[in-house]
């Protein structure tokens, strides 16, 4: 098994003890800022970019998969003691889980969280391990044409297909593409949207869009809306272990969210929403004690978190595999590899196999770290929730800023920083999703470059991309999934009228 | 009082969603002036020209999409927002940017960013934040500039450190 000697050779390399320790740093760093409320998992990443700048890529990639991971565990800890979810697919954990600190539970909530999080985030590791190898041996046979189809995809699914609004999605989308046409274009060397200024080169820089729109956005937003609502921290008390009866209503809905989580994530439909939701509403239905949910069951916290977990997971299949990132936390992924010049895909799993599976195998340590450390030092956690927020926030900003100064201390970017802040504030404002700006930033550029590609192989012969079964067949599921959304709205408004 | 609904269907036009459609109007227009500026390349394929033309009609498309949202007052509803907060937050990131620009360094230029987004979230006491921003920007520099060794721009107060 060619699986578990990669596997193997992988765990060699993340035990050695400078990557343990680069683990433990990213897992404790990933929590602590992750259970900041307003700080979802895709921000957590963005604003540790700049502090694993001077490491090695091996070692800032496994301290990367820690950062991952504990802002995970992080988000659900706000989502339960403050009821700030800080990103949509904490939501459900939000809505069972701070009933149930309410209640006096948050103990048991806050231990159904991280132990189904660690069973998700094992097996759906586990998934990843074997998927990958797998995946990438039909992916090094993919054309450029295929690739381009694939992409149009990952687009049309992050953007139109599962949001409230396939328009608006579909806007922040071009948002995203159009600043991705900034800069040198790298086939010809001309400058596009450049207007003559020399910083607008190299294009828009994935952190200062990201840290704007998440970062900046967040608090003007929050501050707007001050005036609306108090949040209220709620205290952990009584134990923090689960009675027999909480295991016995937890066990199946953590396999249960694992396994709507996985391959959800894993498909390049991006979003941990989907199958959160799925999960809760299928805890619901299944539970024998349907009308504890609404009030703090423990099942609608067990079952939406493992699911967001291993969502998590398989979104790093098609990021390791393909390239392909589909939710704003793979996006940010796709850059901190990015900034060491490494592009994930089949070829970074034939030329630096240490690196992906060192990558992989510290997925596992870093889950049993969180696992470990996080329900001991959940007060330590508490404590940072108690930051008043007028200090809260301004010191969020104060890092979001220093990493774009850091990077590139130019008038230029930290107005590029403080316009994207300003646009996350409408987009939050108007309701437009953020994530596809983010994504159409990243694989704008990619995809064209396949595009063109695909054109100069086939003499300028658009029907290249028709003529390879596969991205035939990719750019339909393209189309159908993008249609879908509006015929679906055509139907009811019919049904409706017909009413 | 003329403009009353008249019916569950005649809802209000969205002023905001027009303005919004009109700004992607203009985002693509940009996008056709730029792809204008570039040289046609004669290789086989597509020149760097294209792209910015596609994404400028899918811009128009949404455009016109928006717009007919905006008309038909179909936009998510909106809470009263507080236009001072917004304002102070986006005060201070000029005030950082001016600083940096003009040389000031990075303790002063945080500091200010983190006194007006204290004041926004309703603080009061501009003075004891104050103090708390300067001992925590610098604290910041001297971790980040001396041991991690990322450089941050100097001013008068980092030449004292």
């Amino acid at each position: 098994m060619e699986t578990f000697a990669a596997l193997a050779h992988g765990m060699a390399v993340a035990v050695q003890p400078m990557n343990l320790l680069y683990a433990l740093v990213g897992v404790f760093l990933g929590t602590a800022v992750g259970v900041l409320p307003g700080i979802g998992p895709a921000l957590t990443v963005a604003l540790l970019l700049p502090v694993t700048y001077k490491l090695d890529p091996g070692g800032s990639l496994i301290m990367f998969a820690g950062i991952y991971y504990g802002g995970m565990y992080g988000g659900s800890t706000t989502a339960i003691l403050i009821n700030t979810p800080g990103e949509s697919a904490s939501m459900a954990t939000a809505l069972e889980g701070n009933k149930m600190a309410k209640a006096g539970r948050g103990g048991p909530a806050l231990a159904t969280a991280a132990i189904g999080s660690f069973v998700a985030g094992t097996l759906a590791t586990i998934g990843l391990a074997f998927l990958a190898p797998w995946l990438v041996d039909f992916a090094v046979r993919f054309g450029p044409e295929d690739y381009f189809a694939l992409m149009c995809v990952a687009f049309v699914t992050v953007s139109a297909t599962f949001g409230d609004s396939p328009i608006r999605g579909l806007t922040s989308l071009f948002i995203g593409l159009t600043l991705g046409l900034v800069g040198i274009d790298k086939l010809t060397g001309q400058a596009r949207l450049a207007f003559g200024i020399p910083e607008l080169l190299d294009g828009v820089e994935v952190t200062t869009l990201a840290v704007g729109l998440f970062a900046v956005g967040e608090a003007l937003y929050v501050a707007s809306r001050r005036h609306h609502a108090e949040e209220k921290i709620e205290p952990v008390r009584g134990s923090l272990w689960m009675t027999m009866e909480d295991w016995k209503r937890s066990w199946k809905a953590w396999l249960r969210g694992t396994m709507f989580g996985f391959p959800i994530g894993a498909l390049p439909a991006g979003g941990a929403e989907i199958p959160t939701f799925l999960s809760y509403s299928t805890e619901r239905r299944l539970s024998k004690h349907p009308e504890e949910f609404g009030k703090g069951a423990i099942e609608g916290v067990a079952g939406p978190e493992a699911a967001n977990n291993a969502s998590a997971a398989g979104t790093l299949v098609p990021l390791l595999t393909l390239g392909l990132p589909t939710s704003a936390t793979a996006a940010m992924m796709l850059a901190g590899f990015q900034q060491y010049g490494l592009n994930p895909g089949p070829l970074l799993f034939a030329e630096r196999p240490d690196l992906v599976w060192g990558l992989i195998a510290s997925l596992f340590i870093a889950n049993v770290m969180l696992l470990v450390l996080n329900l001991p030092l959940v007060g330590l956690w508490v404590k940072l929730l108690a930051i008043p927020q007028p200090w809260l926030y301004a010191g969020i900003l104060v890092f979001a800023t220093m990493g774009t100064i850091a990077a590139k201390p130019s008038v230029v970017e930290l107005s590029m920083l403080a316009g994207f802040g300003v646009l996350g504030f409408l987009m939050r404002r108007f309701d437009f999703p953020i994530a596809p700006v983010v994504v159409g930033l990243i694989l704008g550029p990619i995809a064209e470059s396949q595009l063109r590609r695909a054109l100069a192989i086939s003499l300028g012969d658009p029907l290249v991309l028709l003529q390879s079964p596969m991205s035939a067949t990719l750019l339909g599921i393209a189309l159908i999934a993008l249609l879908a959304p509006f015929v679906l709205k055509g139907l009811d408004r019919f049904r409706a009228s017909e009413d | 009082m003329t403009d009353l609904p008249r019916g569950p269907a005649a809802r209000r036009v969205d002023r905001a969603g027009v303005v919004i459609a009109l700004a992607l109007a203009a985002l693509a227009a940009v996008l056709v002036w730029d792809s204008r500026q570039l040289p046609a390349t004669t290789m086989y394929g597509m020149g760097p020209e294209v792209m910015p033309v596609v994404i400028a009609i899918g811009l128009g498309l949404l455009a016109i999409g928006n717009l007919i949202d905006a008309l038909r007052g179909d936009l998510p509803p909106r809470e009263s927002a507080d236009p001072r907060a917004v304002l102070l937050i986006f005060g201070g990131l000029v005030l950082l940017i001016a600083i940096i620009g003009l040389g000031g360094g990075f303790i002063l230029a945080t500091s200010a960013l983190f006194v007006t987004t204290s004041a926004a979230f309703g603080r009061r006491a501009i003075l004891a934040d104050s103090a708390i921003a300067v001992v925590m920007s610098t604290l910041i520099y001297l971790a980040f500039d001396r041991l991690l060794t990322l450089s941050l721009p100097a001013g008068p107060l980092e030449r004292l450190l």
